[in-house]
């Protein structure tokens, strides 16, 4: 049935009345599925039937909670409205969650997921450094149903705009909002808008970039896999604020459970009439597809998408002109990627002066970080903008694994720079980040201790955009091939002392001079770790010594004379080159070695130098 | 006009007038590598990049149009710093083997190297390790001095239309080849050669086959025969310091007698004898309800496309082969004859504005009409000019020759073939006169001259209109047919009857085998060369050229004879796009 305003809100107080059972929620993300989600859901479907639950139970699958380290993640809300948390659920533990937990009403003690979650779901705990705009749905909600989006305010907003605003109220709401693209640049978002719908054309488009390549980035696939309704729905707002009637979703192929549920999603939306022709009865008609990327990490960069999509080789053009005027096929196209779309619902229908009152001076809104690296609680987290380093890392990831002294975060994934010690309490928005050398870029987090090397972490990043350059522009194509061999040979110990000099001067280059943002921002880890960690490119080049240990080509073991000749070493060698009979000095064969630093760390005596 | 500031300057300028032009008008050429006139702005090398005010990043100079009030600075510092940085990248990947290159001191990369006063390069040199394609007869792709600009890649796809080559890899592996690793002779391409005449380095380049032409010269008894095409003429001089469209054909015949050919011959007077037989051919099918429209076939690079992407156009096709085979085909039969000199021992040798006429020469049996290969070798432009330099000859100062009779002897007709419309008014002034019997009072064909793409007219043939269409580059031709088809589809009458097609831009006066450097302004002045040498010609129709007269009547009997059909035609057949 095809809905109009008044159905859809008729809709919505039916399925909210009424909701008296016991919630239990399977994270079923691409990377809960990869943990053994199916696996928990299968055992949990099982167990509630054999013990009769069935109705008092409701057990549903909804998308990542941003829980990376502790997947599968279950979660139990109970009817008085308490919820536990449960992580590395397996089979096992499964059936004791229903014969325990659910039978008795009585919560387990194990598994449970401690602190940092109390922020995450209960919005009384103190002090509520995460906030959930752009993931307010993921792990709430079954992303298949469009009933429970529904429910959740889901096409409230569309409703909204349509009955009651014009574009220009909407431009207007946005600007109030202060939302800015959270792809990377941080472009305002009202002026992307305005800029097409100011263009006459016959034909205007809504792009959605969803293709999320960074190392480390995830942020979108969770929004796309647990909620994948909210950007349909803020594409369509897109498409009624400037007049375009088609959208498509830009995503990789290599997300097939979000492509799969966004398919879902689109067949839903125009089986309610919240897609498609006369979207609620108006006049207003806008359908979305779905455009399948390569992978090339390129493609993230509009212009390149634009191509990719018109079918050509996914190379940047200049700009301007800017796809806002002059975008696919030649038409005003809107490009939003996923995570700022998913603001947009919340926008409209709570206002922009509600979000604006969220974040910095400049910075609006909340921003979803995946945290990854040498950090304690992995995982997908949302914070105001303006947030500080400290309070991600330390209140909500719980500090560095181990106990480790932190060294470095990386943001803006290979994009980006490194954020040292110094900087842990900067709060955290656009202008702060590029004022210290790094960029929000789409999000990714990746924490760094004291064992990490910078030097072969930045050979790690531009390896990867060496790789993933177009090859259309020679300062990108160029430059950073060959700052990634000036850096493999300073790992190598073959460093040269004018090589720091040429890294900048190339890096200075491609800033300047590479066409797209690719280009211009590979050199971002490559100058940042010169300007905070000179020291150790000093150590690497001069003393042709690695200070962590991480460069194996310089690093060397010996066994000294405190080796009661156990065997450990030995028996850990992978390459079987310590020799030595038992309880006699144990001697490593040089020529062998592959570094691997096994030995090291299996040794009770400290009897094995690195040197 | 839109108001803006360059280095302090302000001036105005039309809208959509790019950075790089503006500064022109301001007395700057901004260093540029990877753009061309001919071609969208592609902006990858980073080269030509400047400041403007409100940017934090520069900004390419080549694909920033003006704004209003914009301020630009072209150069300091900083900017000059970058562009180095970016040469030197450029460099480390390019072999700098100059002495070996064919693009020796005419590169544009060693033209900037030059001005950046670059002495040593700092990084590590990497260069591809890919052999060379050099399976065409017409060109050779060496991709270990490619720099990756993409102009060919822009030329083939945008300009031409023919795709045959693509980028493949990427990133540092990025490289300018036929699609699926095809050779050159396996993929679609038409040996037009565009880009090579636009490759900045010496990564395309044409085949070099003098040294056979100095081999037959070397051969006692080999009687050497050349022909030059009307667009060398005019350009060759641009190889020896010339100013473009300076009218070289006395010093051409003088410098390729003193090379040591027996016999110089101008392939203007085979032009002649093309309008003949196809003008003939076209009056035929007019005015006798054949397959209309009929469509030139002079170019090979054209025949090669229509023979891969337009098979539908065969029976369109004029049957009559260029000018070029039509002379070798009259050198090694009538020539040879009135010579006395055995077929067999003949050597003809043609020089052409063309890559593609190299692939012409074998391109179907009939080009062995006389019995033995009608053309032997043809060589481009470029080449000649080389081996007049090599002879030590002092081009610019030869006193002017005339060329051998008969087959050196043209009208203004014939010239102008080397030109965009050329062949089609060298045909309306001689069709014109076969349906007739009468001579035009102007003939002057404006209607159908200039660099415009496409260009249509209607001729008044006493009351009998004919409608023609010209089309250059090839890229232009296929919205051309599109409307011919649309006819034919739709059962209405043929929007035109008489179609030039010609591959390269402007003609042959701007092919592939031409002097480097071909831009609009150089193709215009090659143009007026061309048209000044058909106003100070005797006759100015193919059928008045005297020597056309007595060929007919000591040899070929009368157009379209029997023999005119042995030597002077061949046929079409359609070709895979792809061989692979």
């Amino acid at each position: 049935m095809k809905f109009s305003h008044e159905d859809l809100n008729l809709h919505r107080d039916t399925l909210r009345a009424g909701k008296t059972v016991t919630q239990v929620l399977v994270g079923m993300g691409t990377c809960g599925i990869a943990a053994g989600a199916k696996t928990a859901f299968q055992s949990l479907k099982k167990s509630i039937s054999e013990n009769a639950l069935q109705v008092e139970v409701e057990l549903k699958q909804t998308g990542c909670l941003g829980l990376c380290f502790s997947e599968p993640t279950v979660e139990v809300k109970s009817v008085n409205g308490t919820s536990t948390v449960y992580g590395n659920v397996d089979t096992a533990f499964a059936e004791r969650i229903v014969k325990e937990h659910l039978s008795t009403g009585i919560a387990l003690s194990e598994h449970v997921y401690e602190t940092p979650a109390a922020d995450l779901f209960d919005p009384e705990a103190e002090p509520l450094k995460q906030k959930r705009i752009v993931l307010r749905n993921c792990g709430f909600m079954d992303p298949e149903k469009i009933d429970e989006y529904i429910a959740r305010e889901g096409y409230a907003a569309l409703s909204k705009a349509i009955a009651t605003m014009t574009g220009d109220d909407i431009i207007e709401e946005l600007k109030t909002s202060g939302l800015r693209g959270r792809g990377g640049a941080g472009f305002p978002c009202w002026q992307k808008w305005g800029f097409s719908k100011d263009t006459d054309s016959d034909q205007k488009y809504i792009v959605c970039n969803a293709d999320e390549g960074d190392p480390g980035a995830y942020m979108d696939r969770s929004v796309l896999e647990g909620d994948p309704h909210t950007v349909l729905e803020a594409m369509a707002l897109a498409g009624y604020t400037i007049g375009a009637n088609q959208g498509y979703i830009y995503i990789r192929a290599e997300y097939p459970l979000a492509i799969e549920r966004l398919n879902m999603a689109i067949e839903q939306a125009k089986e309610r009439g919240l897609l498609g022709q006369n979207i609620l009865g108006s006049a207003f008609s806008f359908e979305i597809e779905l455009r399948l990327g390569a992978g090339a990490f390129v493609c993230g960069e509009e212009t390149a998408l634009l191509a990719s999509i018109e079918g050509k080789r996914g190379m940047p053009i200049p700009r301007p002109p800017f796809p806002s005027v002059k975008g696919l096929w030649g038409k005003p196209t809107v490009i939003n990627n996923v995570e700022t779309s998913a603001n947009i619902p919340m926008i409209i229908l709570k206002g922009g002066a509600w979000y604006a009152e969220i974040g910095t001076a400049s910075s609006k809104g909340t921003k979803v970080f995946a945290v990854t690296g040498k950090i304690k609680n992995s995982g997908l987290i949302e914070v105001p903008m303006g947030s500080t380093l400290r309070e991600i890392i330390y209140d909500i990831c719980g500090g560095i694994e181990g106990g480790k002294r932190f060294k470095a975060a990386q943001t803006g994934g290979p994009s980006g720079g490194c954020i040292t010690a110094g900087f842990l309490d900067v709060p955290i928005d656009y202008e702060s980040l590029q004022s210290i050398g790094s960029m929000m870029g789409s999000g990714g987090m990746i924490v760094m201790d004291e064992d990490d090397c910078m030097v072969d972490v930045t050979k790690f990043y531009l390896e990867f955009t060496v790789d993933e350059s177009c090859g259309k522009c020679a300062p990108c194509r160029v430059g950073g091939r060959t700052c990634y061999d000036i850096l493999d040979r300073i790992t190598k110990g073959l460093g040269e002392p004018d090589d720091i000099q040429k890294l900048t001067d190339i890096g200075h280059a491609m800033r300047k001079a590479s066409l797209c943002g690719l280009g211009q921002t590979a050199p971002n880890p490559v100058m940042s770790t010169i300007k905070y960690f000179e020291e150790e490119y000093h150590a690497h080049i001069h003393d042709k010594k690695c200070p962590t240990g991480k460069c194996k080509s310089m690093v060397t073991y010996t066994i000294n004379d405190l080796c009661i000749g156990c065997r450990l070493c030995a028996r850990a060698c992978p390459v079987d080159c310590i020799a030595g009979e038992a309880k006699e000095l144990h001697l490593i064969d040089q020529s062998q070695c592959i570094k691997c630093g096994l030995c090291f760390d299996n040794c009770k005596f400290e009897a094995i130098d690195r040197t | 006009m839109i108001e803006l500031e360059i280095n302090g300057i302000a001036l105005n300028v039309e809208p959509g007038t790019s950075i790089l032009d503006a500064a022109k008008m301001v007395g700057v050429n901004i260093p540029k590598l990877c753009y061309h006139s001919d071609l969208e702005p592609w902006a990858a090398c980073g080269i030509c990049v400047v400041k403007v005010e409100g940017s934090p990043k520069m900004l390419r100079a080549c694909a920033t149009n003006a704004a209003p009030g914009m301020k630009v600075i072209t150069h300091d510092p900083e900017i000059v710093t970058v562009r180095r940085t970016v040469l030197e990248l450029i460099l480390s990947t390019h072999p700098n083997d100059c002495v070996r290159c064919p693009r020796n001191r005419n590169c544009e990369l060693q033209t900037l190297a030059e001005e950046f006063g670059i002495r040593e390069i700092p990084y590590d040199i990497r260069i591809r390790d890919i052999p060379a394609d050099t399976s065409t007869t017409s060109i050779v792709l060496n991709p270990k001095a490619c720099i990756a600009c993409g102009r060919c890649i822009k030329v083939c796809q945008d300009m031409q239309g023919v795709w045959a080559l693509e980028f493949l890899g990427r990133g540092e592996n990025t490289r300018m080849a036929p699609a699926a690793d095809a050779t050159l002779e396996e993929s679609p391409c038409i040996k037009c050669g565009q880009c090579s005449a636009h490759c900045p380095v010496g990564a395309i380049y044409e085949k070099d086959q003098t040294l056979d032409v100095w081999g037959a010269l070397q051969e006692d008894d080999k009687h050497c025969v050349v022909q030059i095409a009307p667009a060398v003429r005019v350009a060759i001089g641009e190889a020896f310091g010339m100013e473009p469209g300076e009218l070289m054909t006395g010093q051409l015949y003088a410098a390729l007698r003193r090379l040591g050919f027996d016999a110089v011959f101008d392939t203007n007077f085979s032009a002649d004898l093309t309008i003949l037989e196809e003008g003939t051919e076209f009056v035929k099918r007019f005015t006798g309800n054949g397959v209309l429209p009929q469509i030139t076939s002079c170019c090979p690079a054209w025949t090669d496309y229509m023979e891969k992407y337009a098979t539908d156009f065969i029976p369109n096709f004029s049957s009559a082969k260029s000018p070029q085979q039509m002379l070798g085909a009259v050198a090694k039969t009538y020539y040879a004859e009135q010579s006395e000199v055995k077929p067999e021992n003949m050597y003809v040798v043609s020089v052409m504005p063309c890559t593609a006429k190299k692939f012409e020469v074998s391109r179907c049996e009939t080009m062995d009409s006389s019995g033995f290969q009608d053309v032997d070798i043809a060589i481009t432009t470029r080449e000649l000019a080389r081996m007049i330099k090599q002879a030590g000859i002092d081009f610019k100062g030869l006193p002017a020759e005339e060329a051998d009779s008969l087959l050196g002897v043209y009208s203004g007709a014939g010239t102008i073939f080397g030109v965009t419309g050329g062949v089609m008014e060298a045909a309306l002034r001689s069709a014109y006169y076969l349906i007739t019997k009468e001579d035009l009072e102007d003939v002057n064909f404006m209607d159908v001259r200039g660099l415009e793409g496409v260009k249509a007219a209607e001729v008044d043939i006493k009351g009998t209109k004919v409608r023609v269409a010209v089309a250059h580059q090839m890229g232009n031709v296929e919205a051309l047919l599109d409307q011919i088809r649309d006819a034919r589809e739709k059962g209405l009458e043929t929007p035109y009857h008489f179609i030039e097609v010609m591959a390269c831009r402007g003609g042959c006066i701007g092919g592939g085998g031409q002097p480097h450097g071909a831009t609009d302004e150089i193709r215009m002045k090659r143009t007026a060369g061309i048209y000044s040498d058909d106003e100070k010609s005797v006759t100015r129709c193919s059928h008045h050229n005297p020597m056309i007269t007595k060929i007919y009547e000591d040899f070929l009997g009368e157009p379209l004879s029997h023999k005119a059909h042995e030597l002077l035609h061949t046929d079409y057949k359609e070709r895979k796009v792809y061989k692979k």
